[in-house]
């Protein structure tokens, strides 16, 4: 974890949203430790949680907002999409219903998050569907491997809770340019794919122009000892530009 | 100090004895004693060793039988025809000796020369004689009193919890109506809450769907009431109770097969009242009614019903700290407890409105300003929120919970940082969550403040704060004294007969207790006069329970160890009515079952209940009472936060 390499290393503000129960925490369970967990009980507010990626040429750093998707914490949201660099919005894709409510959150953004936000939406629980274990339904911008191996999944419908098609939401995610990714946090198909996609989607300038001012944001903290607790993210404590 | 209480509420002291007519002439051999009196079911049978001479004090039960258990389990019992012939205290041979060394009955039964009872009391006479204790009484007393709490009690007999160890499991989905319907019916607890025009809330068994009808019946039921202007408190069907709190546009059941008294039952409702103002506040909880009486409620809860099944689930398996209302702390010397509070003040944020380090629901240390203080069931919503149910530990990294703290305020939210101490010790992840809820021995701190926006300034204070404290080796120093749990009984009191206390400082409003593991596992040491071969058997029996129970199971989980709880917890929830019952003014209480003795001791500034097994007598009782009220004063710096770290 605590590589010092010399590449450039900054950090990215990632905010999840979307309905409940459509699996957001799952979605970051799997990318921060690799775990899932069945029946996990609902979040409560929000949950902070940090993981690196690390590209070919620098090293991001997601501040992750994990946020409660209950109705009653919608108000909150602003405070944790304000001066994010990247957004995750979440959708069930056995669940109509949430398909709508991602569009809601879409929209949203656009109209009152920062203007160059990397929008990724992702379609949780592919394990529930036909092609599920094969991984076939992903699509779009970039970073999946192994799309020839959906057509052998075959089409039979029995046991497919699929109510979204890869098409509809592809579709709707061209439209308003967003990434978009097909997952299971289950199986942890396609999880790490959806991060690096918005890792490499964040443009060089965002990056530079937040790093500036979170650098200096940690240098002016700086204190005896303050580093002794934080073996978990090594050089950078930027807490981006809040 | 006990004897003192005592002898007030003993108002007519020592003058009425019970003189038992058929006490035990010779001690019965003790593996097949003799054949005892048929049909009685074991749990009413109300026994005291010989012919305690409680009756007119506080002993709870007026004595027919006398029963000695034997720690293979079998039972000796022997009908005492108690007749109340009391020896009049005007003539002037009362035993002086009421206040000398040892309160034992025997004793006091021994101090009765046959002689002394009055003309006419002839029986008493004849059976006086056989009151001396020959060696081989003494010798079987001595046995009889390392029988631990329900150790007398099988597994698994019909009793009053057949089926406890089911109390928890989820009613099947998959099953036809009736069967889950059955189930639902063999649920010893069930809570239930609905809004004023009969929608349901929240039940904590069974799917809305399923309860759905009874929600109704039951809105019926208070609402009849209710528009009579006489509102419902409760009910009893058979050996249900039913109890009923209306709040506001809510009304809250709770029913119980478990024997809490109305008062607790109350309590615990209101818990889970506060619980649901945690999430909603008071405003906004009356705003939605006062818009649409008929709103579904359950949408605005969305999310919480875990809490409130978390919280209920306590209840059910018996919480301490709802039946004292009281916090518990984790034990630390003063002087640690004192560097760990003042690092904790010195990285205070200026947004801070309380801080608190928790391990495993036990309070390490609370910094606070100087004219708020924190509310105990305000604490308890916050420790089942992140020890209870598997929210917030289970997600990993830092939390950032918008909560309402009803006894606080009731009308606003504050916002709570939560963050867990990672075990450095431990081979995990640095940002690899548990990945379960948490344990007994996590740490978590937990900092509270009015400004939604200060989790950044709430998370520096943290990195200080968690820097400095495992810098200092303050966390491993709290680590190890979670993991330590509890003092045993024998740490307390070395050689005392019983087998777990509760004691409540009211002052700090925080208690402590003895450990539960200990409960059903180590034999109290052997009393002087037993002989070796006794001792054996008693161990060996012991420890092959123990065994048994450990290797198939954990213990906290082990059926046999969750009704073991429950009946400590049963006993303690009657002694604590009974204690405190409405003009009972009662200082000690002492009562003895077939499966447990139990005593009560409450002065103004403490309170103090502890069980033993059945056989154990009042003197030894009151013995080990003394010596755990004497090492609670002692200790009272380590045991309870006093005052806390004030800014």
């Amino acid at each position: 974890m605590a590589d010092s390499a010399p590449k450039p290393s900054s950090s990215v503000k990632l905010v999840l949203l979307g309905e409940a129960a459509v699996g957001k925490s799952s979605l970051v369970l799997r990318f921060v430790s690799n775990d899932f967990q069945e029946n996990k009980e609902p979040t409560i507010g929000a949950a902070f949680l940090t993981q690196k990626c690390n590209l070919p040429t620098r090293t991001i750093k997601f501040e992750i907002w994990d946020t409660a998707g209950q109705e009653r914490f919608a108000s909150l949201a602003p405070m944790y999409y304000r001066n994010a660099q990247a957004a995750l919005v979440v959708y069930d894709l056995t669940k109509p219903t949430s398909l709508i409510k991602a569009k809601h959150w879409v929209a949203e953004l656009q109209r009152q998050a920062s203007p160059g936000i990397v929008i990724a939406l992702v379609g949780n629980k592919l394990d529930l569907t036909n092609d599920g274990a094969a991984g076939g339904g992903a699509a779009g911008a970039g970073a999946c491997d192994d799309d020839d191996a959906a057509a052998a999944a075959g089409e039979d419908a029995a046991g497919d809770a699929r109510k979204i098609t890869t098409e509809e939401a592809k579709e709707y995610a061209d439209e308003e340019g967003l990434l978009f990714f097909e997952t299971s946090a289950k199986t942890g198909y396609n999880v790490t794919e959806v991060f690096t996609a918005i890792a490499n989607a964040i443009p060089e300038t965002s990056l530079k122009t937040n790093r500036g001012p979170g650098a200096a944001h940690g240098a002016r903290h700086e204190q005896p000892g303050i580093d002794l607790g934080r073996q978990d993210d090594g050089a950078s404590r930027d807490n981006c530009a809040c | 100090m006990v004897r003192e209480a005592e002898a007030e509420t003993t108002s007519d002291g020592p003058a009425k004895v019970t003189p038992d007519t058929s006490a035990p002439p010779d001690p019965p051999d003790p593996p097949p004693p003799s054949p005892p009196p048929p049909p009685l079911p074991p749990r009413r049978i109300l026994s005291t060793e010989g012919a305690a001479p409680s009756k007119p004090t506080t002993a709870v039960s007026s004595i027919d039988i006398a029963t000695l258990s034997f720690p293979d389990g079998s039972r000796g019992t022997f009908t005492a025809a108690t007749q109340a012939v009391s020896t009049p205290s005007a003539s002037g041979y009362v035993t002086p000796s009421r206040d000398a060394a040892d309160l034992s009955d025997a004793m006091s039964i021994m101090s009765f020369a046959p002689t002394m009872r009055p003309p006419g009391d002839l029986a008493s006479l004849v059976a006086g004689g056989l009151h001396r204790k020959s060696r081989a009484w003494n010798l079987l007393r001595a046995q009889a009193e390392a029988v631990q709490p329900f150790e007398s009690i099988e597994l698994g007999a019909p009793g009053d919890l057949a089926g406890f160890e089911r109390e928890f499991d989820d009613i099947p989905a998959d099953q036809p109506d009736d069967v889950r319907m059955a189930i639902w019916k063999s649920k010893m607890k069930h809570y239930m809450i609905l809004s004023s025009a009969g929608k349901p809330i929240y039940s904590r068994h069974g799917d809305l769907s399923l309860v759905n009808g009874y929600m109704g019946v039951v809105q019926t039921i208070i609402s009849f009431y209710e528009g009579a202007n006489d509102p419902l408190l409760g009910l009893t069907a058979g050996n249900v109770r039913f109890v009923i709190a209306i709040e506001g546009p809510l009304y809250l059941v709770a029913i119980s097969k478990l024997g809490e008294s109305d008062a607790q039952l109350r309590s615990q409702l209101e818990a889970l009242y506060m619980q649901i103002l945690s999430t909603l506040t008071l405003p906004k909880l009356q705003h939605i009614f006062a818009h649409r009486p008929s709103t579904d409620l359950r949408k605005p809860l969305e999310g919480t019903e875990s809490l409130l099944s978390s919280l209920a689930d306590s209840f059910t398996r018996g919480s301490p700290s709802t039946l004292l209302g009281a916090l518990e702390c984790l034990r630390l010397r003063k002087s640690q407890r004192h560097a760990i509070t003042s690092v904790f003040l010195k990285s205070r944020s200026e947004k801070l409105l309380y801080g608190l380090i928790v391990a495993g629901g036990r309070l390490v240390s609370v910094v606070r300003p100087r004219k708020h203080s924190l509310h105990p069931s305000d604490l308890q919503l916050i420790f089942n929120m992140l020890f209870e149910s598997g929210n917030i530990k289970a997600g990993g990294g830092e939390s950032w919970i918008p909560l309402c703290l009803p006894a606080f305020n009731n009308r606003g939210y504050l916002y709570m940082y939560v963050s867990f101490f990672e075990d450095e010790g431990a081979e995990t992840e640095p940002n690899a969550p548990a990945g379960h809820a948490a344990t007994s021995d996590d740490i978590a701190l937990i900092l509270i403040s009015p400004d939604k926006e200060s989790f950044y300034d709430l998370k520096e204070m943290r990195d200080k704060l968690a820097a400095q404290l495992t810098k200092a080796g303050h966390l491993a120093i709290i680590r190890s004294a979670a993991r330590e749990g509890r003092p045993t009984v024998q740490s307390v009191a070395p050689g005392a007969q019983i087998a777990h206390f509760l004691y409540k400082s009211r002052a700090n409003v925080q208690f402590c207790m003895s450990s539960l593991d200990a409960l059903s596992s180590p034999p109290s040491p052997p009393s002087p006069g037993i002989t070796t071969t006794t001792t054996t058997t008693t161990t060996t029996t012991t420890t092959t329970t123990t065994t048994t129970t450990t290797t198939t199971t954990p213990p906290s989980t082990a059926p046999e160890a969750l009704l073991t709880r429950r009946r400590l917890m049963t006993l303690y929830h009657d002694l604590h009515a009974a204690a405190h019952a409405k003009h009972a003014h009662l200082r000690v209480l002492h009562a003895v079952a077939d499966d447990a003795a139990s005593l009560a001791w409450t002065t103004p500034v403490f309170e103090l209940y502890c069980v033993a097994g059945p056989n154990v007598s009042r003197a030894a009782m009151a013995q080990a009472a003394n010596r755990i009220a004497q090492w609670a004063r002692r200790e009272e710096e380590r045991l309870f936060i006093i005052g806390g770290g004030v800014f």
